[in-house]
């Protein structure tokens, strides 16, 4: 019998820590993530916005405080996706990475490759479906990425710095496709060091400094009126030394 | 082998004894590491992907069951088979199944050690991939080691080195038996002590071009695999 | 991939899983190295191949190996030259009959610069008290085979304790006739050999034969079918076949046909009393 998958969202987190030897990498984090559109975390280095994506996708657990997925320990997992900034390829073709995909999320052999190559179509990569992953350029690998992360048919799909190595032209074409899955009604949680795609992306920001949470707002607040002077110095483009 | 012939015009002539010696060398050192690869792959890969309480000393002892001296091997393998033995049943000791089983026994610990290794150090690479991906144990296993073949490549060219090359294990349970069990090395320490050394030698001599030739074809067939995986 | 996997699977276990070729028509004999080294079997088994249509494997060991090979039943004859250790392997009921087949004989071997003094010298004994009193360096085959046994009891007679007794000058090697005979060879010393493994050796570097023709020196050869009440899956029908055709007409001349340069290397003696 077959459980309808628990949805993640809202996540929750309440004073959560993550705590690596003697660094503290996030410090008493609380915050929800909800439904809607684009959540992107900004902040300067080293202020854990990769930790707390990992933290969300359940890659690392909080050393102290709690977080929870809809409620619930989110142990299923099967609609969340993430994107990493440099995306592994498996050695073998386009197709074959998403057909991989497909079938770690569950599909029936049979289906897997006319699937696959929908899902190459969606991220403008179909003509290059036999093309053995490791030869597509940066742009392209980032695209197949985000191809394998559709495949698992996410509710939650969480991207870590996703265009940090690409061109102006790759970055383009990927800030195109999150768009349109955002559109698709799928939660966008996001990092990234460029306020520019922020200002593209984002719904609402989330704003950290030395893993604390220094500000969240939705983005057209944030970017005009922000609340805290290490953010107004942040947006300013001077350096936020906490 | 006829007397005061040499390797040279053994080869050229086709002499059909030598050929078989050849042959059979190849069917059991191949076999061996095929065999030895279809549980040292998954083991070392298991070895790599998995934590569980005494998992260092068992990495260490593979890694030292790596040095295994062959004639050991030969004799503890020699003392299951035999009639006495608890597998004397089988009947298998002194033929080329027993050769086999043996020297798989003995390439067993480098192609787990070395793909543990292989695969630990791709793990790393791998990791949040699939991870993210939630792919179970097992699936890891499968992927990072068909993802690794190339390098295991170079693996399994170790293991079979290693078999094609050594003499105690399928002297002590294959006998040496002419026309049998007589591989290219039991047949160089025959000649040897026949006092033939030239012969001995140019055999040996032969027995180092077969297993370059060997490493030749393997090597052909990793390049044309990269270069159609694109790494 | 996963198929491709298991073909190579599937095929090993054919390979490996095939039972014995419909009871193919082979025994295995447990022999010594000095007999395989002087190509006896090479010439003698195709002939009892021809006329039988039996395989002989022969698997060469030391004598106190080859009979330790039967002791197990991993052979189904044992064909060696040590009647003392024969005679306790009929005792202990590991053998069925023991039947004398040929003899050859033992010669003494050392360097062309003798320097123990006793080349020509047909007294063995002589020589070996002679070689202990010069130090000359000898090297012992050391591996409780047949020759090894005669070499101590040659000691013997010349009232030496040599496993107790002996000086750098005696190297024990541990090893085959003819690995002894390299050492020997490389090194300059005497060796004790029998005549078949020196005719047909070819690293003889400086070696010559010092001694030979004393009646001490010679080596008798014995078969024994490996018994069946041991050992139930002994071959005992073929491998009495053999046995039979050994000490026949036909396989006694097959032996003494057998020469290296001219040489004959072993007389077959089936018909001897008390051999």
């Amino acid at each position: 019998m077959m459980r309808a998958p628990q949805s993640d969202l809202p996540i929750a987190l309440d004073n959560v820590s993550v705590v690596a030897g003697d660094v503290t990498i996030l410090d008493r984090i609380s915050l929800t993530l909800g439904q809607g559109g684009p959540t992107v975390l900004v902040g300067p280095n080293g202020s854990g916005k990769s930790t707390l994506i990992r933290l969300g996708m359940g890659l690392v657990a909080p050393t102290s405080g709690h977080i929870t997925w809809g409620g619930g320990t989110g142990t299923d997992g099967k609609r969340r996706a993430m994107v990493f900034q440099r995306p592994v390829m498996l050695r073998r073709t386009a197709a074959g990475n998403v057909a991989y995909a497909l079938g770690a999320a569950g599909m029936a052999r049979t289906n897997r490759h006319a699937e696959a190559l929908d899902l190459l179509d969606q991220v403008g990569l179909a003509e290059l479906a036999q093309r053995p992953a490791r030869r597509l350029s940066g742009g392209e690998q980032q695209r197949l990425a985000l191809a394998r992360a559709l495949a698992r048919d996410p509710e939650l799909l969480f991207l870590d710095e996703p265009t940090a190595s690409l061109d102006p032209a790759a970055t383009k074409a990927v800030e195109d496709i999150v768009r349109a899955i955002a559109a698709s009604g799928v939660k966008i949680v996001m990092a990234t060091h460029d306020l520019g795609q922020a200002r593209r992306l984002a719904a609402d920001i989330v704003f950290l400094v030395r893993g604390r949470l220094r500000e969240q707002a939705p983005a057209e607040q944030f970017f005009t009126s922000p609340q805290t002077p290490e953010a107004a110095t942040f947006l300013r483009g001077d350096l936020v030394i906490a | 082998m006829p007397d005061g012939t040499s390797a040279l015009s053994l080869v050229l002539g086709g002499d059909p004894t030598l050929f078989a010696i050849v042959r059979l060398s190849l069917i059991v050192s191949l076999s061996a590491t095929l065999l030895a690869a279809l549980v040292g792959l998954p083991l070392g890969a298991a070895l790599a992907l998995t934590r569980f309480p005494g998992r260092t000393f068992l990495v260490v002892v593979v890694n030292a069951f790596m040095g295994l001296p062959p004639v050991v091997v030969g004799l503890a393998v020699y003392l299951l088979l035999s009639r006495s033995g608890p597998l004397g049943f089988l009947g298998i000791l002194f033929t080329p199944k027993a050769m086999i089983i043996a020297q798989a026994l003995l390439v067993l610990p480098i192609i787990a050690a070395l793909a543990r290794q292989t695969i630990e150090d791709l793990w790393l690479e791998y990791r949040d991939e699939l991870t993210a991906m939630r792919v179970p144990p097992a699936g890891r296993v499968a992927t990072l080691l068909w993802d690794a073949r190339f390098s295991l490549v170079t693996t399994l060219l170790a293991g079979f080195g290693r078999a094609a090359a050594e003499v105690g294990t399928v002297m002590i349970v294959g006998g040496n038996i002419d026309g049998f069990t007589r591989v290219m090395t039991t047949a160089i320490a025959l000649e040897t002590s026949k006092g033939d050394l030239p012969l001995a030698m140019g055999l040996g001599l032969v027995l180092i071009v077969v297993i370059i030739a060997i490493n030749a074809a393997a090597w052909g067939v990793r390049r044309v695999g990269e270069a159609r995986a694109g790494t | 991939m996963q198929t491709r996997r298991f073909v190579i699977a599937a095929a090993l276990i054919a390979c490996l899983g095939t039972p014995a070729l419909a009871q193919d028509k082979s025994i295995v004999v447990a022999s010594t190295t000095s007999t395989q080294d002087s190509g006896l079997f090479g010439h003698i088994l195709p002939l009892f191949k021809a006329k039988t249509g039996i395989d002989v494997k022969v698997i060469a060991q030391g004598t106190g190996q080859a009979l330790d090979t039967g002791r197990r039943g991993d052979a189904d004859v044992v064909f060696v030259h040590a009647k003392a250790a024969e005679e306790k392997f009929l005792a202990e009921g590991f053998g069925v009959k023991r039947f004398p087949v040929m003899y050859n004989d033992f010669v003494l071997v050392g360097p062309r610069s003798d320097p123990a003094g006793i080349k020509g010298t047909k007294d063995i004994v002589a020589a070996l008290t002679a070689i202990k009193t010069k130090q000359a360096p000898f090297i012992s085959r050391g591996d409780k085979s047949g020759t090894h046994q005669a070499e101590l009891a040659l000691w013997k007679v010349a009232n030496i304790e040599i496993e107790k007794d002996h000086g750098p000058w005696y190297k024990a090697i541990g090893q085959g006739m003819g690995a002894a005979l390299n050492t020997a060879s490389a090194s300059n010393a005497y060796v004790l050999t029998d005549r078949g493994t020196w005719i047909s050796f070819k690293n003889r570097g400086d070696l010559d034969i010092a001694v030979q023709g004393d009646q001490r020196l010679f080596n008798q050869y014995g078969v024994m079918l490996v018994n069946p009440a041991k050992h139930a899956h002994v071959k005992k029908e073929l491998g009495q076949a053999f046995i039979d055709w050994l000490v026949s007409g036909e396989g006694q001349k097959a032996i003494a046909d057998y020469k290296i340069e001219g040489q004959q290397l072993f007389f077959p003696n089936a018909n001897s009393p008390g051999a």
